[in-house]
């Protein structure tokens, strides 16, 4: 291979030899993967009318192993190994790639297509109070309140607590301490919901013999919430330049009014994006709900008397019920929770994009 | 502020930071919020601890009243008199969906994620990556809503296909009737741990070092040949641990499961037909008609769900924290 490209420059000199265009190995197209892709789609379609396939999943996977073994089998022939594999690897790739695209695209789109036939200004504004679950009406008004004032609350507990912690690792912590809560943090994260509900189950409501409220749940909500933000804000506290604080306390300025008055200012922007999707993380969870905060069907403003609803509750039960005026119900409470998520994920972004130039303050 | 202590302070001028620290937490409003932010790192230590202990005293109460062994029974009757549960099949679900889930989603989320880092037109790399870290917020309770009315109807051509060809080997038998199996959860939890695994292993892809990269490309390896020569080698233990966050995500997964498996207690050969359990399932689904002894064993049964998560998230997060020494 070497010396035939040494000698490549002392030929070009003299006559028009086609030898370089020989090193080249022929290759395929650039319009061939599009074209594969094209005719094995339209293949399986074929067969799958052809042989009566029921299942649209039958059809995509057909087509993605035509494409794969088209793809490979003309790299093969024309480009040689090594490039077949090549073939072969991106196009594995981009297989995987759709995949993983097209559930969620169709759950995505299942959610939207179901939901907003029921969705209206009546459906955010009335509870199930009256309403049988047969009936078509009702609405998620009281598992708005609930989800609100849960996910509020475990907030306010676990953001504090949280970002005190970050505070600890990064700016005091050494030694044995802050290793095991380093480590329990990172373990802690991957606490399953529903063994943080029956935490609280047991010692609130078991031990303690409190009943079934919106503050059991949230607790338990807090409990998940406090690792994520202990993890994105000890990050952001990682990325304030050092200078800042050495100059500070260089002014002599006590190292807490440091930490209140120049650390966590400079980092607010990328704490808050984490805070905000801890939030948009439990507005979601409903296993602990099941669990500590029991369910109702009419409106409860107070959060630490009596049963709750909550958004992911509501739509647990509206499935379960199992006719097609409360699955119809249930689809509009998915729409409602995921654009409410989805919104604090735009949210958390906004906020990191808006803080993002730190420096310039 | 008081000028004469932070004079004091001061005056040793040893720049270790260890020191300074120790000192400055003499002063009142230094040693409040110290205490502060030690106190929260501890209540979260404690939190953990008490959690186990928590569970443990009322699983142990909820033993000492079981008739049936806790590990061998294939029953749940805990709320009869006298009490029997125990755990094998709700192990057997919940090790076999997540083991699907594992088998379906690591190798996808490999090419998702070397796809985002690797192979994607670069304009597009970076909105996919955020669509796939959107995706992993989309609460459960919504994946068992699209599993449940959705996924399952979908599925049973699927399966009946799967039986015609693979029926044989027993485990891939199929009767039609609504596919609400343990291999439907497979599926569904692949889907979901997708996100995580994925964003994790693009993070390693993209870490991997750009020289030994150019260094293939210009001995003339194909992209493929670069990819499994520089960025694979390098990305192992973090996609390991990866999938090992995504293992401990599937395991625990409660409402999804709940929504779309139709329960029952026995361990049948086949897969696809319906059946079978999990333990955060079955705790979410039998939790209302539980008395007393019915939620010591629930408790029970996710205290043993505790430990297993507990196993598979600090294995992971070991491997990462090793590997992280290593690259520093």
């Amino acid at each position: 291979m070497s010396d035939v490209t040494i000698d490549q420059p002392l030929a070009a000199g003299s006559a028009p030899q086609p030898r370089p265009v020989s090193l080249r190995q022929p290759r395929l197209p650039r319009w061939t993967p599009a074209a594969v892709a094209a005719g094995a789609i339209a293949a399986a379609c074929g067969i799958g009318i052809g042989a009566a396939l029921g299942s649209r999943i039958q059809w995509g996977l057909i087509a993605a192993g035509l494409f794969v073994t088209v793809m490979y089998a003309l790299a093969a022939r024309v480009e040689g190994r090594r490039q077949a594999t090549d073939r072969l690897a991106t196009s594995l790739v981009w297989v995987c790639f759709l995949i993983a695209v097209v559930p969620l695209v169709s759950l995505i789109w299942e959610t939207v297509a179901r939901g907003v036939k029921v969705l209206d200004g009546g459906f955010l504004s009335h509870s199930m109070a009256g309403v049988l679950t047969i009936q078509p009406g009702g609405g998620v008004y009281h598992a708005i309140i609930g989800t609100l004032e849960q996910v509020g609350i475990a907030t306010a507990i676990a953001a504090p607590v949280g970002l005190l912690t970050a505070v600890y690792l990064v700016e005091y912590g050494r030694g044995r301490l802050a290793k095991a809560v380093t480590f329990f943090v990172d373990v802690m994260t991957g606490i399953p919901s529903i063994v943080a509900g029956l935490f609280i189950l047991s010692f609130w409501i078991l031990m303690l013999d409190f009943g079934y409220s919106g503050f059991a749940g949230s607790m338990a909500l807090a409990i998940l919430m406090m690792p994520v933000v202990v993890r994105s804000t000890e990050e952001m506290l990682k990325l304030v330049p050092n200078e800042l604080r050495e100059a500070s306390l260089a002014l002599g300025v006590p190292k807490w009014r440091t930490i209140l008055k120049v650390v966590l200012p400079t980092a607010i922007g990328g704490i808050a994006t984490g805070v905000t999707l801890a939030i948009a993380r439990i507005a979601g969870e409903s296993a602990p709900i099941v669990l500590l905060v029991f369910g109702s069907q009419v409106i409860n403003n107070n959060p630490f008397e009596g049963a709750q609803s909550s958004l992911p509750y509501y739509i647990y039960e509206q499935w379960a019920a199992g006719n097609d005026a409360s699955y119809a119900r249930a689809w509009a409470a998915a729409l409602v929770l995921i654009a409410f998520v989805m919104i604090l994920n735009l949210v958390a972004r906004g906020i990191a994009r808006w803080k993002a130039p730190k420096t310039s303050r | 502020m008081d000028i004469t202590s932070s004079t004091a302070d001061s005056s040793p001028p040893a720049p270790a930071a260890g020191k300074t620290a120790a000192k400055s937490a003499t002063r009142p409003g230094d040693r409040i919020f110290l205490a502060l932010s030690r106190g929260s790192g501890i209540l979260l230590l404690v939190i953990m601890a008490a959690i186990a202990a928590f569970l443990a005293v009322r699983a142990a109460n909820a033993l000492s009243h079981n008739e049936g062994n806790f590990f061998t029974t294939f029953e749940w009757s805990a709320n009869a008199t006298p009490p029997v549960f125990g755990i094998a099949v709700l192990a057997f679900g919940t090790i076999v969906s997540s083991l699907i889930a594992m088998i379906i989603a690591v190798p996808v989320a490999i090419g998702v994620a070397l796809f985002i880092s690797h192979y994607a037109p670069r304009r597009l790399a970076a909105p996919l990556a955020y669509v796939i870290d959107l995706l992993a917020a989309v609460p459960s309770i919504v994946y068992g809503l699209w599993g449940a009315l959705f996924l399952v109807p979908h599925l049973g051509g699927l399966y009946s296909w799967m039986n015609d060809y693979l029926g044989w080997t027993g485990i891939f038998a199929y009767n039609d009737g609504a596919a609400r199996s343990l291999f439907t959860i497979g599926i569904l939890l692949a889907i979901m741990i997708l996100p995580i695994v994925t964003s994790v292993s693009r993070e390693v892809f993209l870490q991997a070092p750009k020289m030994h990269e150019e260094a293939a490309l210009a001995l003339g390896a194909t992209r493929w040949e670069v990819i499994r020569m520089a960025v694979l080698p390098f990305g192992r233990s973090g996609v390991i641990s990866a999938s090992m966050l995504g293992l401990g995500r599937a395991l625990g997964e409660t409402m999804a499961v709940a929504t779309v498996l139709s329960p029952s207690f026995v361990i049948g050969t086949s897969l696809l037909d319906p059946g079978g359990g999990t333990f955060a399932q079955n705790i979410a689904s039998s939790f209302k008609e539980s008395g007393e002894i019915g939620k010591d064993a629930l408790i029970a049964s996710g205290l043993v769900l505790f430990v297993l998560t507990l196993l598979v998230n600090g294995a992971a997060r070991l491997i990462i924290a090793r590997r992280k020494e290593y690259s520093e």
